[in-house]
């Protein structure tokens, strides 16, 4: 997909000719100005909830709960921030969605490669049967191995542990599709000349495959770490004890049970969601294109 | 295929040790995958089927029913309201989504566009955050006492009700906040699709004399016909699978005016432990993301346009 993109934008790109029709193409100013105009005031409608977000987490209740609500306030606190640390204990949210996020995209990565680099570089009986495996799950909703895999971790004591978070995120069927795509498509040449050297496969697998993949697989392991620090219903159902909570279902439920400390939440809020976003304006570009190009959140 | 046949023969000879040592190589790389998929995909999956022919609930016995769940569920108005509440959600979030996200896209894709980072990267922020953590914000915007949705609205006339506590309001706020937290996502799909669209097709276009409008109905629209296909279809079992901030913002009230398939299952899964009855929801709610996958998969296969 991403070479069938740059193929035809550069094919464009060559064939465009500066001729009569080039200042029929020609945007406007007037149109410009008014498509500036649209694009500001959607960002600004899609931003607007993130930005109250933070600005609530500043504001001392009395100028939250008022019947004039409005977006900013003229006095500004931090206790917010010190009240969610300790009520809502934030450092064991922060700690548990860390290790449950970067737990699940370590392990995850590590088998997701091993086993693409068997699916598109060796040859074995059953192959076919293994990737059509993997399709079908790809397929399914995961909502429908809830209750089964309740009763499964319950009956292994595995419920409030890290373990019983992790494991069943320790390989993901898109992982395994993605970085399939990205082996089948690394030259012959390399892997043969690595192969005179005398290297065997997990040498292959490591300093060839990896080595060249690692943009692929950077870009997978933010995918899979973004997805489970998000996630909501899988850590809600697997910690029923406030010490393994993440920071999504911790503060979901710290939400249903005290409505009140609107200010509090709102700076819990603002903490969880800072490290996505700060990565993501990190690495936005890279970040925008892979997902353009493969089409999964 | 033949060349990989070929690369085979050179670098194992064909005898039976090698290639039993080849398939053996093979497999223990894809064993820890397969161990996880086994034990915690596989077999649950076909733990739910078996479940929901017993009336398996957690803290009492089980035993075998047959196809009595799925007659309950025929006769069960919870499950046609929820079901009905889940094609409402979906049948709003899934146009309007996709609509947006092609307007925005197009808009976005503008030659000359000055700050069009900046804006693609504000549309898209919603992707990357938390669903359930900001939809904790979105609760409160919609409190009267709090939120400034409310107020804004009736300083310019508009008059609403509590929309979280109001049986015909609660669903429009969570269509909105599933609306808000997809577009960007689609839209940006949706700009990778215009850039596959030759620009010599609408030069052609307008040496023929074609307008703007008549160049987007006869070059954009069918040219991104695939990409506009895959993001209803990817939008639709998103939609199917509604839970957090419904979850966060209304827990399927008031008065299970926005239960859907997932909360329902949630619900009579884990809060009313009747595993048995909700296996046989969440097969039927596997059922219908199924066929629709079976539909992303012909389009994703499909999606390099032939021009």
């Amino acid at each position: 997909m991403a070479v069938t993109l740059s193929e035809s934008t550069s094919r464009g790109r060559l064939a465009r000719q500066p001729s009569s029709t080039k200042r029929r193409d020609a945007p406007s100013r007037f149109g410009t100005a008014w498509a500036v105009v649209m694009a500001t005031v959607a960002s600004l409608v899609i931003v607007l909830p993130l930005i109250w977000m933070i600005a609530t987490s500043f504001k001392p209740e009395g100028a939250i709960v008022t019947s004039h609500p409005s977006l900013f306030s003229s006095k500004l606190i931090l206790s917010n921030y010190s009240g969610a640390w300790s009520a809502i204990d934030m450092p064991r949210l922060l700690l548990n969605s860390t290790i449950f996020a970067g737990g699940a995209t370590v392990l995850s990565l590590t088998f997701d490669s091993l086993t693409a680099y068997a699916l598109a570089r060796l040859d074995f009986p059953g192959k076919n049967v293994v990737f059509v495996l993997v399709l079908i799950t790809l397929m399914l909703p995961f909502q429908v191995n809830l209750i089964p895999l309740f009763i499964e971790l319950t009956n292994f004591h595995w419920i409030n542990t890290y373990q019983g978070l992790i494991l069943p995120r320790a390989t993901n069927a898109f992982g395994i599709f993605f970085l399939r795509q990205f082996f089948l498509s690394i030259p012959n040449e390399l892997e043969d000349a690595a192969r005179v050297d005398g290297a065997g496969d997990l040498r292959i697998y490591r300093s060839v495959m990896l080595r060249l993949a690692a943009p692929a697989v950077l870009t997978l392991g933010l995918f899979h770490f973004m997805y489970n620090w998000n996630d909501l219903l899988w850590p809600l159902i697997i910690s029923s004890n406030s010490s393994m909570y993440t920071l999504a279902s911790g503060l979901a439920l710290f939400t249903g049970q005290h409505v009140i400390e609107y200010g509090l939440v709102m700076a819990g809020a603002t903490m969880a969601i800072a490290p996505m976003v700060i990565a993501f304006l990190l690495i936005q570009r890279r970040f925008v294109e892979s997902i353009a190009t493969s089409g999964i959140r | 295929m033949a060349r990989q046949k070929l690369r085979s023969r050179l670098w194992y000879p064909w005898s039976t040790r090698m290639r039993r040592r080849r398939t053996l190589t093979a497999y223990l790389f894809m064993l820890p995958s397969l161990a996880v998929l086994g034990v915690f995909m596989f077999y649950p999956l076909i733990r739910a089927g078996w479940l929901s022919l017993t009336n398996y609930s957690f803290f009492g016995g089980s035993r075998f029913i047959g196809l009595l769940n799925y007659r309950n569920l025929i006769h069960d108005p919870q499950f046609w309201r929820d079901l009905v509440n889940t094609l409402y959600y979906a049948g709003v979030v899934t146009p309007v989504s996709v609509i947006l996200a092609l307007a925005l896209a197009l808009l976005l894709n503008r030659k000359g566009l000055p700050g069009r980072g900046i804006f693609r990267a504000a549309i898209f922020l919603p992707a990357v955050v938390s669903f359930a953590v900001s939809a904790i914000a979105f609760r409160f915007m919609f409190t009267p006492s709090i939120g400034f949705i409310t107020y804004w609205l009736a300083q310019i006339g508009i008059n609403v009700p509590d929309w979280l506590d109001s049986v015909s309001f609660a669903m429009p706020a969570v269509i909105l906040v599933g609306i808000w937290k997809n577009v960007g996502f689609y839209m940006v799909i949706f700009i990778a699709g215009l850039q596959t669209i030759p620009k010599e097709l609408y030069e052609a276009a307008s040496i023929d004399g074609a307008t703007r409008w008549r160049r987007f109905v006869n070059v954009t629209i069918p040219l991104l016909s695939n990409t506009t296909m895959f993001v209803t279809v990817i939008s639709l079992i998103a939609s199917l699978q509604a839970f957090d901030q419904i979850y966060v913002m209304t827990q399927g009230g008031p008065a299970f005016s926005t239960e859907t398939l997932v909360t329902l299952v949630y619900r009579q899964g884990f809060q009313n432990f009747q595993m048995g009855y909700a296996s046989a929801i969440a097969y039927v709610l596997m059922a219908l993301v199924l066929i629709l996958s079976l539909f992303q998969l012909r389009f994703f296969s499909r999606r390099t346009v032939k021009y």
